[in-house]
């Protein structure tokens, strides 16, 4: 078994090994002044596929959209979609179409007309356009606003409207830009699921930008983790939560608690790492390719710890005496804040599997309890 | 309800008269058929009837409103496309004394502005023949000179407050950058457009100074007109006319109003 090895995550899509990248960003760069807002960055994104960029305010993800959209230039690389190399083609050639952050609709345009504004500038025919424009309405259940003006729709319509409008001209990759990002929360989660529904009946590729990780993790088949233009991880969603490649990933998806550590053992099938500040030892059920004495970080996810009145684990492995700092009950699960011998504070959580009865004792403030989690459960972040 | 203050009343009511008393005195005493313009001798409509016995004042008055519609016409056409220039072309060679020549005419003095173009017509006229003496084509692109800045800022800031996505998400959908300009951006400056129109129109009609300098016999302005006829003392015929133009305008405000208050309405309304 090759357990050095960390299999290849992230580079290909699960459903399709042998495809050929549909959309290839090649070492594209993008500076605006003395700004670099794109340091280098190579992509593959496969047919079909709802890849995410995914990042904070800055990190360059905007500018790469607009980059596969043609209102910038990159600076230097090349952009391949579909076998074109697009880098030079203008966006009004490109086989790309784009939704807009703030939906960019005609204001002076019914919602009908800015659906088929696409369509009469390709020379369509009008009774094509017609129902091409009826069918995409129908698509996204706004048919009965046909004749209303963008300023007379809510900010969910007008979503719906903007999709409509990138969506009927048959993109090769629809680009979208903070989709949910201006709806509320309810209708987030409903949108959510469309957006996955529609791009799974239609079969177009999409690239969404987003700096919402959850939105990101409901909606991609692949994520791309990007920080001060440059792309930090590529993977599945479920790739980039689990087995974060670094300390930049794994805090910017999801809650994690860290542990400051050096390598005490390294073997071919675990790792025995000291964390000083608690004075224990932690154990992983695998190896890393990791000298002795290397400082690294040890990390694990809220909800892989367990927490317990007694000791559960024999020899105490992975497992800590602490107090309960703080409880916060989100009706689903509840959230604890533990607090470890050395003042650290730990973050779990707790699935509420059952209504809590009366007669229970549930954990309060200040009890005394341990903490615990599986040897497999932890990953290993290099310093 | 909470009493009104006396000096928010009385202020109110000073603003108003300040605004308004001159119109109305001008127009109550052109209802006057005394011929001294500020002793009251009884209602009559007379000056009505002489103003439009008066050739001298109708050619005036229309040739003033001809020159106003052609060069309002020009100077928003070319307003449209130096505003288009300082904010949709970024930075190109000599961005920086263009915008300085576009506000010129804003902040320089009329006098100047008039005699500067009136030597530049001679010395024209001397080089290259043209233009062949001073008259209504002279003071046409002089007004337009001007009345161009008002409207290229008008223009710059109808812009600047676009959403800036509309012409990037046009020409996403296949629209090329001229298309986009005809279906997108000139129909968003529509209001822009229109109030510079009507603020060229206005500035034309309004301009003594300029026209003075680059007129030539026989293209006497209104203004002009009216302005020489006061130095030998005000008739009344001309407080008809300017009742009339009052009117005009106030029928103009108005019905822009009702307009706007109907557009609003059907904004609102879902």
């Amino acid at each position: 078994m090759t357990e050095f090895k960390k299999p290849i995550v992230g580079d290909r899509p699960a459903f399709d090994a042998e495809a050929e990248p549909f959309i290839d960003i090649q070492g594209v760069g993008k500076k605006f002044g003395v700004f670099t807002a794109i340091d280098d960055i190579s992509l593959k994104i496969y047919k079909g596929e709802l890849f995410s960029l995914l990042g904070g305010s800055g990190c360059g993800k905007t500018t790469l959209l607009r980059i596969l959209a043609g209102f910038e230039k990159p600076s230097k690389g090349r952009v391949i979609i579909d076998g074109t190399d697009v880098t030079d083609m203008p966006p009004y050639e490109r086989p790309v179409n784009m939704m807009f952050q703030s939906y960019a609709l005609f204001p002076h345009m019914t919602v009908e007309k800015n659906v088929a504004y696409g369509l009469h500038r390709d020379g369509v025919s009008k009774v094509e356009t017609r129902e091409r424009v009826a069918d995409m309405l129908a698509l996204v259940e706004m048919s009965d606003f046909a004749k209303r003006k963008p300023n007379q729709l809510s900010g969910g319509q007008k979503q719906r409207v903007a999709l409509a409008r990138s969506l009927v001209k048959r993109p090769k990759v629809l680009l979208l830009d903070e989709p949910l990002g201006a709806l509320d929360k309810r209708l987030r989660e409903h949108t959510q699921f469309e957006l996955m529904n529609i791009q799974d009946k239609l079969g177009i590729t999409f690239v969404v930008v987003t700096h919402d990780q959850e939105e990101a993790m409901t909606l991609s088949s692949r994520i791309a983790v990007m920080d001060k233009g440059n792309v930090i991880q590529v993977g599945t969603p479920s790739d980039i939560y689990e087995s974060p490649e670094t300390k930049f990933t794994a805090e910017f998806i999801g809650s994690i608690n860290m542990f400051d550590c050096h390598v005490k053992e390294s073997g071919r099938d675990h790792l025995v790492a000291h964390c000083g500040a608690l004075a224990q030892d932690f154990y992983l059920d695998r190896g890393v390719a990791v000298k002795e004495a290397r400082q690294l970080w040890l990390a694990v996810r809220p909800e892989k710890i367990q927490i317990s009145r007694q000791s559960t684990v024999e020899n105490g492995v992975n497992e800590l005496p602490a107090f309960i700092h703080d409880i916060a009950y989100m009706g689903t699960h509840t959230i604890y804040r533990i607090r470890l011998a050395n003042g650290q504070i730990l973050q779990a959580t707790t699935p509420n599997l059952r209504r809590s009865s009366e007669g229970e004792r549930n954990l309060t403030w200040e009890d005394a309890v341990f903490v615990s989690w599986e040897p497999s459960s932890m990953v290993v972040l290099m310093k | 309800m909470k009493k009104r203050s006396t000096f928010l009343l009385s202020v109110l009511v000073f603003g108003f008269a300040f605004l308004y008393v001159p119109i109305l005195s001008l127009i109550f005493y052109s209802f006057n058929s005394s011929r001294l313009a500020t002793i009251w001798g009884g209602f009559s409509v007379k000056w009505y009837g002489e103003l439009f016995q008066n050739d001298l004042i109708i050619n005036a008055a229309l040739l003033s409103f001809r020159i106003a519609a052609v060069s309002a016409t020009f100077s928003v056409i070319l307003g449209v496309l130096a505003g288009l220039a300082l904010s949709r072309f970024g930075r190109f060679r000599g961005r920086l004394a263009f915008t300085g020549m576009i506000t010129a005419p804003l902040v320089m003095p009329e006098v100047i502005t008039g005699l500067s173009l009136l030597l530049l017509f001679v010395s024209m006229e001397d080089l290259v023949g043209w233009p062949n003496g001073r008259g209504v084509t002279t003071i046409t692109i002089a007004h337009i000179t001007f009345s161009m800045a008002y409207v290229a800022i008008i223009v710059q800031s109808a812009l600047s407050g676009m959403e800036e996505n509309l012409e990037e998400a046009a020409m996403d959908l296949g629209g090329k950058p001229l298309r986009v300009l005809w279906d997108i951006t000139l129909p968003l400056l529509m209001p822009a457009m229109i109030a510079g129109w009507l603020l060229s129109f206005t500035m034309s009609l309004d301009d003594l100074v300029i026209a003075s300098f680059v007129s030539g016999p026989g293209s006497s302005t209104l203004p002009m007109v009216i302005f020489s006829k006061v130095k030998l003392g005000v008739t009344p015929d001309i407080n008809a006319l300017a009742t009339l133009i009052i009117l005009a305008v106030a029928l103009g405000v108005i019905c822009a109003g009702l307009i706007m208050r109907h557009q609003a309405r059907q904004k609102y309304r879902l």
